[in-house]
C-alpha cells in the first residue's frame, strides 16, 4: 500500500467510525494519539492508524464488525499501565480503548459480588464495595490507576495473592464481544459455567481472544484485623528459609513480601517507612482474620523468624504503622526509578526454595554486566521482580539490560519457574516464550487463538511467538548451550 | 506407579488411524457423568504415581492416574491436604478424572474448586501430542491457560497425563454447627454469615438443618461457633466427607439426580421435591423426573446452570443447552486439540 493509499484508507476508517461513536472519539492525529503509543514498558512505542474510544457495549460491537469487515487489526487498551508492551499500538491497527465503559453496574451484598463494565479501576471496586464489609481480592501495585477489564487481561496478581489468589479466581462471569462484534458469556453467576471453562482461558489471554466489556467479580469479607511483622536478615538465603518455615507451619499470610538490600535501601529513602537499612534481606509478612487469629498467628511468626536468624523484628501497632510497613514496599519500584537513571522490572518466577540460588547466580551476571540490580520478591508465591538498574542515554545500555533481563527469565525456567508470573508476555517476553514452550505447545496456542479469531485479528503479534520467532531463539540460543 | 504415555500416545495414533473413538477411563468411578460413553476404552489407570511433592513449596504433581487416596496419603503425613476436598466416589477416583470433572467438594466456595488449585498440566491431545502448559509454580501468565481449560471439559481435549496443584496446609481446629431453618431462610442465613470474616469452610442445607463447618486458628473457630450458637455436630468429618461422596441418605434415591450451580443467594425455583443445598448456596441437588428444559429455564433465571448428574436418560442431553454462537466456539476448540473427534466423543454434548 503507497503512503496515499494508506492515508485515503485511514480518512475512510475515520469517517466510519465516527457515524459509530462520538466524532471526538475517534483520534487520528499524531498528538492526540501520544497517550496511547505505549503502555507501562515505554521502551516500545508505536502510533496506530486510528484511536477509538466508544461508550457502551453496542458501540464496542459496531467498532468490532467494521473492523472485522474491513480486516483491520484491533489492540483493547485499558488503562495502559501494563508492563509487556501488551498494549502497544502498531501501524495499521485501531486501539480500542474501553476507558469509557467505566461504570459499576452493581454491588450485590449478598452474593458478595460486583458487576462492573472494564473502565474501572480495581481500586474502585474495594472502595465501593467497603460499605457492606467486602472487597476484591486482586491487589497488583498499580491498583490506584489500573482497570479491571485490564486485569482479566492479564490475570493480574498482587501482594495478596498468596490468600487471595490471582484475577482467575476472582472472577466468576465476564461478556465478551468477539472479533465479528458478537457478544459472548463465559462464566456464570454461580461457581462454575456449563461446557468449557472459558472463563479461565480468557483470563491472561491479553486481548488475543475476545473484547472484555462486562465482568462480575467476586467479593470477599474485609477481615475484621490485619498485622504485619516485619523482619530483617543478614542474608538473603537465611530470609529465604524463614519464609519456607512460615509456610511449613501451617500458616497461610495474606502476603509474604521480602526485598534485598539495594531495594531496602532505596525504599527507605523514598518512603521513610522506617526499614533497617543495614539489612541484607527484609521480610513483609501480613496476617489477616479475626483478631483472635492474628494476634496467635503474629506472635508465632515473629517467634519463628526470631528463631530463624533474623536481626531484628517487628510487629505493626496500628494501621498507620501497618501502612507505613507496605508503603515502603508499594513504592518499591519508583524509589529504585530514583536510584537509577532507568530500570528494567523483571517477573520470573521460581519455586521458593531455589531463591538462593537464583539471587546469587543474577549478582554473578550483574557483574559480567557491569549493571546494578535490587531485588523485590512476592516470596510467598515465588514471584520475583529483578529490577536491572541502566541508564538508556548511555549507548547500548539499554541492549544490554534486555539481554541480562532475558537471561534471568531463562534461568528462571531452568530452575523449574516460568518467564512471567504476572505481568504478561506482550511484546516484550516473546523472545523467552521458546524458553518455556516447544514449537508443537505453541503451534496449539495458536490452534486455540484461530478458534476464537479465525482471521488474526485481535492483538495481532503479542502473546505467543511466531513459529519463524521460535527458530531463531532456538538457533541463537544454541551455541550458547552448547 | 509407571509412566505409560508412550502407550497412551500409540494408542491414540493407531486410533487416529483407524477412525476409532476412544473412552478415557482411570479410576471408573465417575462413569455416571456427561452422556454415555462412546467408544472403546483407553485405559490410563496405570499411568499412576506422584512425580514430586515438596511441602515447602505447597506443589505436588502425580500422573494423571494416581487415585486421590494415594495424594491424601501422601499431603497427610505432612500436616497437608487437597484444597477442594474432591470427591472420592468409592475410593478409585484419579486425579487426572477429578480435574476432567472439575469434581470438587464442600470447600469449594472458600477454598476453590480443583480447577482453582491446578498449577500446570501435560496432556497428551488427540493428535498424539505431549504438551506442557502451567508449571509448578503459583504463578504463571504465559500463554494461554490451557491447564484450567481441562477443568469440567470431559477429556474432550486429551488425556490428562500429569497435574501439578497447589496444596494447602491442614488447618489447626474444625468443628460444625448445625442449626435448625427451613430452606429459603437457611441460604439467606449461609449467604450473610459468607459475607461476615469469619473462618467459615462449609456450608450446607439438608431436611431441615443447616450445616456450618468452620476451620483456622484454634482461637478464631472457637469464637465464631460461640458467636453463632447451634449444636455441635459429632463425627463431622464423615458428615462432610459423605456430602461430597454423595452417600447421604439424601443421595440414595434411585430417581435421576440433578445439579444446579447458581448464584448463591437465589430463592429456590417453584419444582416440586427435596432439595439438598451445598457451597454455601451455590450447588444444589434435587431428584425426580423433571423436563430439562423447564429446570434449565430455572437456572438461568437463578445466574447459573442445570445439569442431570446421575441416572436418567443419558443418552440424551445431560448438560446446558449452550447459545449457538458458544456452541460453534467449542466445536473450533475441541477440532484445535483433537481435529478427528476420537477422544471422549459426544460425552459432554452430543453435538461434540
Amino acid at each position: 500500500m503507497t503512503s496515499s493509499e494508506r492515508a485515503t484508507r485511514k480518512a475512510e476508517l475515520a469517517r466510519r467510525l465516527r457515524e459509530i461513536v462520538a466524532p471526538e472519539y475517534v483520534i487520528d492525529d499524531a498528538e492526540t494519539q501520544r497517550p496511547y503509543e505505549c503502555d507501562g514498558l515505554s521502551i516500545y512505542r508505536e502510533l496506530p492508524m486510528l484511536v477509538v474510544l466508544p461508550a457502551t457495549v453496542v458501540e464496542v460491537q459496531a467498532v468490532m464488525r467494521l473492523c472485522h469487515r474491513e480486516s483491520v487489526p484491533v489492540i483493547a487498551r485499558g488503562a495502559g499501565t501494563g508492563l509487556s508492551a501488551g498494549a502497544t499500538p502498531s501501524p495499521a491497527a485501531v486501539v480500542l480503548s474501553l476507558a469509557r465503559l467505566d461504570r459499576i453496574i452493581g454491588i450485590d451484598p449478598l452474593a458478595r459480588t460486583a458487576r462492573v463494565q472494564p473502565g474501572v479501576r480495581n481500586l474502585a471496586i474495594s472502595e465501593a464495595a467497603a460499605e457492606h464489609g467486602l472487597f476484591y481480592g486482586p491487589d497488583p501495585s498499580s491498583q490506584i490507576a489500573c482497570s479491571i477489564g485490564g486485569n482479566v487481561a492479564e490475570n493480574s496478581g498482587g501482594v495478596h495473592c498468596l490468600k487471595y489468589g490471582l484475577t482467575v479466581h476472582n472472577v466468576l462471569r465476564a461478556e465478551l464481544v468477539d472479533v465479528t462484534g458478537e457478544r459472548l458469556v463465559a462464566g456464570s453467576e454461580g461457581l462454575d459455567a456449563a461446557g468449557f471453562d472459558l472463563m479461565a482461558l480468557v483470563t491472561g489471554s491479553e486481548g488475543m481472544l475476545g473484547v472484555v466489556t462486562e465482568i462480575t467479580v467476586r467479593l470477599l469479607p474485609t477481615p475484621e484485623a490485619a498485622q504485619v511483622v516485619l523482619a530483617a536478615f543478614d542474608s538473603v538465603s537465611t530470609a529465604g528459609d524463614a519464609v519456607g518455615a512460615v509456610i511449613a507451619a501451617g500458616i497461610v499470610p495474606a502476603g509474604l513480601e521480602m526485598m534485598d538490600g539495594p531495594a531496602i535501601r532505596a525504599a527507605e529513602a523514598f518512603a521513610n517507612a522506617g526499614y533497617p537499612t543495614d539489612a541484607s534481606a527484609l521480610l513483609l509478612c501480613e496476617i489477616d482474620g479475626t483478631a483472635e487469629e492474628v494476634a496467635e498467628h503474629c506472635a508465632r511468626v515473629e517467634r519463628l523468624f526470631a528463631e530463624l536468624g533474623a536481626v531484628s523484628t517487628r510487629t505493626s501497632r496500628d494501621e498507620a504503622e501497618r501502612a507505613l510497613f507496605w508503603k515502603g514496599r508499594k513504592s518499591a519500584f519508583p524509589a529504585v526509578g530514583r536510584i537509577s537513571p532507568d530500570y528494567y522490572c523483571m517477573d520470573g518466577t521460581i519455586p521458593r526454595g531455589k531463591l538462593a540460588h537464583v539471587l546469587t547466580e543474577i549478582d554473578r551476571m550483574a557483574g559480567e554486566y557491569e549493571l546494578g540490580v535490587a531485588n523485590v520478591f512476592h516470596a510467598g508465591d515465588g514471584n520475583l521482580h529483578p529490577l536491572i538498574l541502566f541508564d538508556a542515554n548511555l549507548p547500548g545500555n539499554l541492549e544490554k539490560a534486555e539481554e541480562f533481563g532475558g537471561r534471568i527469565l531463562e534461568l528462571c525456567v531452568a530452575v523449574g519457574g516460568c518467564i512471567t508470573g504476572e505481568h504478561g508476555v506482550g511484546i516484550e517476553k516473546l523472545r523467552q516464550m521458546p524458553a518455556q514452550f516447544t514449537d508443537s505447545e505453541v503451534e496449539q496456542m495458536h490452534a486455540v487463538k484461530r478458534a476464537f479469531d479465525p482471521s488474526g485479528s485481535l492483538n495481532p503479534g503479542k502473546g505467543i511467538p511466531t513459529l519463524r520467532q521460535c527458530q531463531e531463539y532456538r538457533a541463537l540460543s544454541r551455541p550458547s548451550a552448547a | 506407579m509407571a509412566d505409560i504415555s508412550s502407550q497412551i500416545i500409540d494408542r491414540i495414533e493407531a486410533a487416529r488411524r483407524d477412525a476409532e473413538p476412544l473412552s478415557i477411563v482411570a479410576g471408573a468411578s465417575k462413569r455416571f457423568v456427561g452422556r454415555a460413553s462412546e467408544g472403546s476404552p483407553l485405559d490410563v489407570a496405570a499411568h499412576s504415581g506422584i512425580v514430586s511433592y515438596e511441602p515447602g513449596e505447597l506443589v505436588l504433581t502425580a500422573r494423571g492416574g494416581t487415585p486421590l487416596l494415594d495424594i491424601e496419603a501422601a499431603l497427610d503425613e505432612y500436616g497437608q491436604m487437597l484444597p477442594f476436598e474432591p470427591p472420592r466416589f468409592g475410593g478409585s477416583a484419579t486425579i487426572g478424572g477429578t480435574l476432567a470433572c472439575n469434581a470438587s467438594g464442600p470447600a469449594r466456595p472458600w477454598s476453590g474448586a480443583v480447577r482453582d488449585a491446578v498449577l500446570g498440566v501435560e496432556l497428551i491431545t488427540g493428535r498424539g501430542e505431549q504438551l506442557n502448559y502451567g508449571g509448578r509454580v503459583m504463578k504463571n501468565v504465559a500463554g494461554f491457560d490451557v491447564s484450567r481449560l481441562q477443568a469440567g471439559a470431559l477429556g474432550a481435549f486429551g488425556v490428562i497425563s500429569r497435574i501439578s496443584l497447589k496444596v494447602l496446609p491442614r488447618p489447626q481446629r474444625t468443628l460444625t454447627l448445625v442449626q435448625e431453618l427451613d430452606a429459603a431462610r437457611a441460604i439467606v442465613h449461609m449467604n450473610e454469615l459468607a459475607g461476615l470474616a469469619k473462618p467459615l469452610s462449609g456450608a450446607a442445607w439438608c431436611d431441615g438443618r443447616v450445616y456450618l463447618r468452620l476451620s483456622g486458628a484454634e482461637t478464631a473457630v472457637e469464637a465464631a461457633a460461640r458467636q453463632w450458637g447451634g449444636s455441635r455436630l459429632d463425627a463431622a468429618a464423615s458428615f462432610w466427607r459423605d456430602l461430597a461422596d454423595q452417600r447421604l441418605p439424601f443421595f440414595r434415591s434411585a430417581a435421576p439426580l440433578w445439579r444446579f450451580s447458581v448464584k448463591p443467594s437465589s430463592t429456590l425455583p417453584a419444582i416440586g421435591g427435596e432439595w439438598l443445598i451445598d457451597w454455601g448456596g451455590a450447588q444444589r441437588w434435587i431428584h425426580g423426573d423433571f423436563d430439562r428444559s423447564e429446570l434449565e429455564r430455572f437456572a438461568e433465571s437463578a445466574g447459573g446452570h442445570a445439569s442431570l448428574y446421575r441416572g436418567g436418560n443419558r443418552e440424551g442431553e445431560v448438560n446446558h443447552e449452550l447459545p449457538e454462537a458458544l456452541k460453534a466456539l467449542h466445536l473450533r476448540l475441541k477440532n484445535a486439540f483433537d481435529p478427528d473427534r476420537i477422544l471422549n466423543p459426544g460425552r459432554l454434548y452430543s453435538w461434540m
